[in-house]
Order: C-alpha cells, then structure tokens, then sequence
C-alpha cells in the first residue's frame, strides 16, 4: 500500500494521501493526509483502522489536485454516497480500495486481555464489522486485497432491530430512554457521521431555536438522536461511524437500521451508497410505491 | 493511619451515607461513572478511571441560574438556590482530585463562583490512591503522584484487601471522627511498600518520559505560530469529546430558555472544539477547527500556568487519550511540538 501510494505520489497522478497515521499505541492510529514518500512512512492499515476517510473527501476536494484515497468496502458506499449529494468530485479522488478482515475495538480488546480471556476475533470486533455489508467496493481505481480479506462473515444486522420491534412500545421505551440517557451531547456521532455534512448543523446555529448544548431534559435527548435518524434517513450508508465514536456507547446505529429495515421492507431492498445516480426511495415517485396505508400497517410490497 | 478490611467496606459506605450523600464509581449501563450509591449498587471502587470525571459533582454540565417570570409589565426574578447536599466523593484518583485545585482557582476566585463554591464547601473529596496505573496516565509528568495523593480530603490506599485511611484537612479529620469506629489504627509500612512498587510502575509507563520544556509564558508566541498546528488539527471532527470527559476544561455558556411565561437562565458545559464557542455580536471567535483546536491545548499547556503560577491545567489522567474518535490528543500535541521524550 505504502509503495503503491508513494508511486502515485512521485509520477504525480495524486497530490497526497489519506490514510491511518501511526500513533503511540497500536490502536490509536489518526486519519491523516500524507504529501511525501517520508511522511508515508507513518502510514498504517491494520486491525485498528476502523475510521471511514470519506467524510474527509469534502475537506480535500477544497485543496488542489487530487487525494489518493484508502477506502475499505464499506467505506466506498459512504464515499458514493456523496458523491450522489454532490458533496465529493469523483475527478478529484483515487480510489484504492483496501481489503478489510474486519477491524478491532481496542476496548474490547483491552477488556479481554483485562480478565486474561481468550475471545475469537469476530468477538473482539468493532460493532459495525461485526455486521459486516460485504466485500464488494462500490467505487474504487484499483484494489489490494488478499483472499483472506474477501471471507465474508457477517450475520444478520437486523436482528437486534428487530429484538426491539418485538418489545411492547413501553419496553421499547426503557431502552432507549436508558441508552440515550446517557448522551452528553458532544456531537461526535454527527461529526463522524458522512450523512450530516450541512455547512451549518440547526443544532449548532442559534438562530433555529433548537440550538443547544446539552440535554435539559430527557426529551432534548431523544429529540436530538431521532431528529437525526431521520434527517440521514434513505442515505445512511450503515455505516456505523456513530456507534464507534460514540464515548458513551450508544448504540446510535440501531436508530438508522430501523430507518433501513423498514425502507427494505416497504419499498423493496434498498442500500445507499450502492448507486450514485439514482434517487433514493424516501424521495422518489413510482407507481409500484406502496400506498401509505400499507406503509402505516408495515409490510409494503411482498 | 487507619485501615478497614475491605470486606468492612459496605459498613463504611452505609455508615457515609447514613449522615450525608456518598457518590463513589459504579456501573451503570456499561461505563463506570460517579454515581449516588445506595445499597445494591455495582460499585467498581479500583476502577482506572472513571469513564467521565467527577468534575460534574462540582460543576454540573447543566445548572440553573436564575429565572424570570413576566407578567404583563413586571418582571419577577427568581433566585437560584445554592445546592445545600452534604455529601462525600469518594474513589477519586490523584489526577482528577488535582483537577479540582485547576477548577479553584478559575471558580473561586474573585468574583467568587457561587453556585461551584457551595457544592465545594458541602463536598468532601475522599481520593483513592493507584495501584495499577493504565498506560495511557502521565499525571506525573505534571508533578502529580498517583500511588500518594496530595489533594482531597482524605486519601485511601487499598492493599491486599485491606484500605488503608489517612485524613489531610480539618473536613477530612469530621469525617473520619465519624466512622472512625469502624477503622483500627496502624502503621504505615504497607503504605509506603505499596507507595515504592506503584510508583516503579509509574516510571515505566509509556508517556512517562514526556517533557513540558518550552510549554510556558517565554515561548507562548513561538508555540502560538508554530505549523505543526494545522497537520496536528487536521482530522478533528470538532466535536465536544475530549472537553467534555476532561477534568479540568471548565468553559460553560449561559443561556436563556424561553419558557412561555419568562426566562430560565441556565449555563452549560461548552467546548472551544464547537463553532459557535465565544460567539459574539463582534464576531471575534475563532472561525477555523485549527484555530479551535490549537486554544484548547494552548490554553491547557501555556494560558493557564502562565496565570496561575505554572500549574498546568491538564492532569494527565488520558481520558482524551482513550476516547477521542480520531485519537489526536495532548500527548500528540505535546510531543510534535517539543515535548518529545526525555
């Protein structure tokens, strides 16, 4: 990766890199711009790059030439998808797109090591990876990749949802206010989040009247993360940037995949980021759509 | 010195809080944060560290201020009333009890901090002292001595099961006179044995070696222009993460909420990460995440020790080591610009 990087680099295909720059630790790698083949040599792919680049494509789409982009698969769906909000210049990104075993959360890593247990990989795994959408790049100029990285392994990523459409609205109701309690409203699941690029957010513009830095009450908490959900709603990627950053871990995911779940269900399968020219369900007209009492009583097309 | 076998320890907590609040760390919902204990609480007394400081039981993220009511031409302003809880901290490490000097002299100096100033003098701050520092601490690259601390009220040091008890202030003194019939009297050989094992620890952990050469008032311009700032803020998402888990950032903003009927005037945490910190009429707040980002570590390493007699205002208790999204963090900043390894 890193040769392949340093020669686009050279013969001036890309201007610089974004990649995972070494830290002090194995886990704590910072996305990064790289411009020469010396500061390359702090690039790393490994168990700990979880971080998704693409929402960084905004930033270097303002600077000059092009940026060589690492992209794993489910990255190149949240990079797609911008594309499609015309928030990203596909002339001005190459795409190499990185084969991914799954990547590792170092709290649970840590924790494991803490009580000397022994856990399979798919345990120690980031939350996201362990609901892994697939191998296939949605976008990209070239691919390194291994066979090992094309083993899929991923279970049903709706089952939790689906835990919780089972509950009664007043069990519903306790997970949620418990989860969401716990916010302390610093805005990392939005700031990650490659759905929730406005150059101003109404949350952080005094001028909206929602505008608010903390929680007052139980309320603001859940106005906040579902005003969200459905703000991304029909172009969330999945790609569950917001659960990993979380510091509170929330499983702010399970918000979106409610959205996805129920788009799958009422209006046929649906994944965005898949295509960049066509128009998402939530905002499209056809004549199969279900009609709303259908969508009211769940189920829509069979 | 006093110690209590530590299968005493519930006795101690129901003889606390028969007399006051005792908020110590316990599991709630997976994180481990200060939490007001009653009996059948999961607490994690030894838990390094707490995943939120215990700033919050002096300087809430959300309080009151004041209020107005209005009626037709007459405003009615409604007092806030000071917090009159009585209770205990108890559990806080070396670094995060520092904190609380750090949040001193910002609250209680003139013009005096009311509202942070009567939860402090209600408070009693009992610390813990470490026995397995995690490798992300470096509180004593700030002077700080994590196996014997300083601050608090009274410091507790738990080895082989037995906690040991020692009263530093005339508040520390009550409240041990207060349960003391639960303590025996002993010397302080296990302390000092365990003191001389922890602190061999201390010394081998990873940012141990960091240096604060250069991070003061002589080079505030040197380090304010240096241009290792704008790759070092590059990929911060300016979110509120590092601010807000930190346990000396004490930046709040006040606002007004309408309530229909008048005013609640409230103050909140703030981050300088946010875009709208220090906004005002004059548009003088800092339009760029570099400009952000580099006041925060500025303010943390050179603004605040110049004003309070070098005392910086970071604790190193590496909570922003652990949790930003995109791990940049202090240690980073300190050691591009300087502090690189002794």
């Amino acid at each position: 990766m890193t040769a392949r990087a340093a020669a686009l680099l050279a013969d001036g295909t890309v201007q610089r890199v974004l990649g995972w720059e070494k830290g002090d630790f194995d886990y704590d790698l910072t996305p990064a711009f790289f411009e020469t083949a010396d500061e390359l040599k702090n690039l790393v792919y490994g168990d700990y790059s979880g971080a998704n680049l693409s929402k960084y494509l905004i930033k270097a789409g303002k600077k000059e030439g092009k940026t060589l982009v690492f992209l794993k698969p489910c990255d190149t769906l949240s990079m797609n998808q911008l594309m499609a909000e015309h928030r990203v210049d596909r002339e001005k990104v190459y795409v190499i797109g990185v084969g991914c075993k799954g990547m590792l959360d170092h709290e649970k890593v840590e924790a494991a090591a803490a009580k000397g247990e022994k856990k399979e990989r798919l345990e120690l795994m980031l939350g996201k990876c362990q609901d892994c959408k697939g191998k296939t790049f949605a976008v990209s100029d070239e691919v390194i990749d291994d066979e090992e990285s094309r083993v899929e392994f991923g279970g049903n990523r709706f089952s939790k949802v689906a835990e919780l459409e089972a509950m009664t609205p007043e069990e519903r109701f306790a997970f949620w206010q418990s989860q969401l309690s716990k916010c302390i409203r610093c805005n990392a699941c939005r700031n990650v989040c490659p759905a929730c690029s406005c150059n101003k957010c109404v949350f952080d513009n005094a001028a909206s009247g929602v505008s608010a830095k903390v929680n007052a009450n139980e309320f603001e908490e859940r106005m906040f993360h579902i005003i969200r959900a459905f703000h991304v709603a029909g172009r969330c990627t999945d790609c569950g940037e917001c659960s990993r950053v979380c510091p509170q871990n929330i499983p702010l995911h399970l918000l979106n995949r409610k959205f996805i779940k129920d788009i799958d269900e009422i209006y046929g399968d649906y994944q965005a980021g898949e295509s960049v020219n066509e128009r998402h369900p939530l905002i499209n007209y056809t004549k199969t759509d279900a009609e709303p009492s259908i969508v009211y009583e769940r189920g829509g097309r069979e | 010195m006093l110690k209590l076998n530590m299968s005493k320890i519930e006795a101690l907590y129901k003889a606390l809080a028969a007399q006051q609040s005792l908020y110590l760390p316990i599991e709630k919902n997976d994180k481990v944060d200060y939490w007001r204990w009653a009996e059948g609480e999961d607490v994690r007394l030894t838990v390094q560290n707490t995943n939120k400081s215990p700033k919050n039981l002096f300087f809430p993220q959300l309080e009151n201020m004041v209020a107005f009511n209005v009626e037709g031409k007459s405003i009615e302003i409604i007092e806030q009333e000071l917090s009159k809880e009585k209770f205990v901290l108890m559990g806080v490490r070396a670094c995060d009890a520092r904190a609380f000097a750090v949040l001193d002299r910002v609250f209680l100096a003139e013009p005096v901090d009311s509202f942070y100033a009567a939860r402090r003098e209600n408070g009693t701050i009992v610390t813990l002292a470490c026995s397995a520092p995690a490798k992300s601490c470096f509180c004593s690259v700030f002077g700080i001595d994590a196996a014997n601390p300083a601050d608090g009220d009274v410091t507790a040091w738990i080895v082989n099961d037995e906690m040991y008890w020692l009263p530093r202030t005339e508040k520390g003194e009550r409240l041990t006179e207060s349960v003391k019939e639960l303590f025996t009297e002993t010397d302080d050989a296990a302390v000092k044995a365990e003191q001389d094992r922890v602190k061999k620890e201390i010394e081998a952990l990873p940012f141990s070696g960091l240096s604060l050469e250069g991070f003061d008032g002589e080079h505030m311009k040197e380090i304010f222009a240096r241009p290792e700032w704008e790759s070092l803020s590059e990929a911060c998402l300016g979110c509120g993460t590092c601010t807000f888990t930190c346990p000396t950032c004490q930046c709040y903003d006040i606002r007004d909420y309408d309530t229909g009927h008048g005013v609640q005037r409230y103050r909140c945490w703030d981050s300088c990460m946010y875009s709208d910190f220090t906004m005002m009429a004059a548009a003088t707040n800092r339009p760029t995440q570099m400009q952000r980002f580099r006041q925060r570590f500025m303010h943390k390493l050179v603004y605040y020790p110049m004003n309070n007699d070098g005392l910086y205002s970071c604790v190193g208790c590496g909570r922003c080591v652990q949790k930003c999204p995109i791990h940049m963090n202090i240690v980073k900043v300190m050691k591009t610009l300087g502090g690189q390894k002794k």
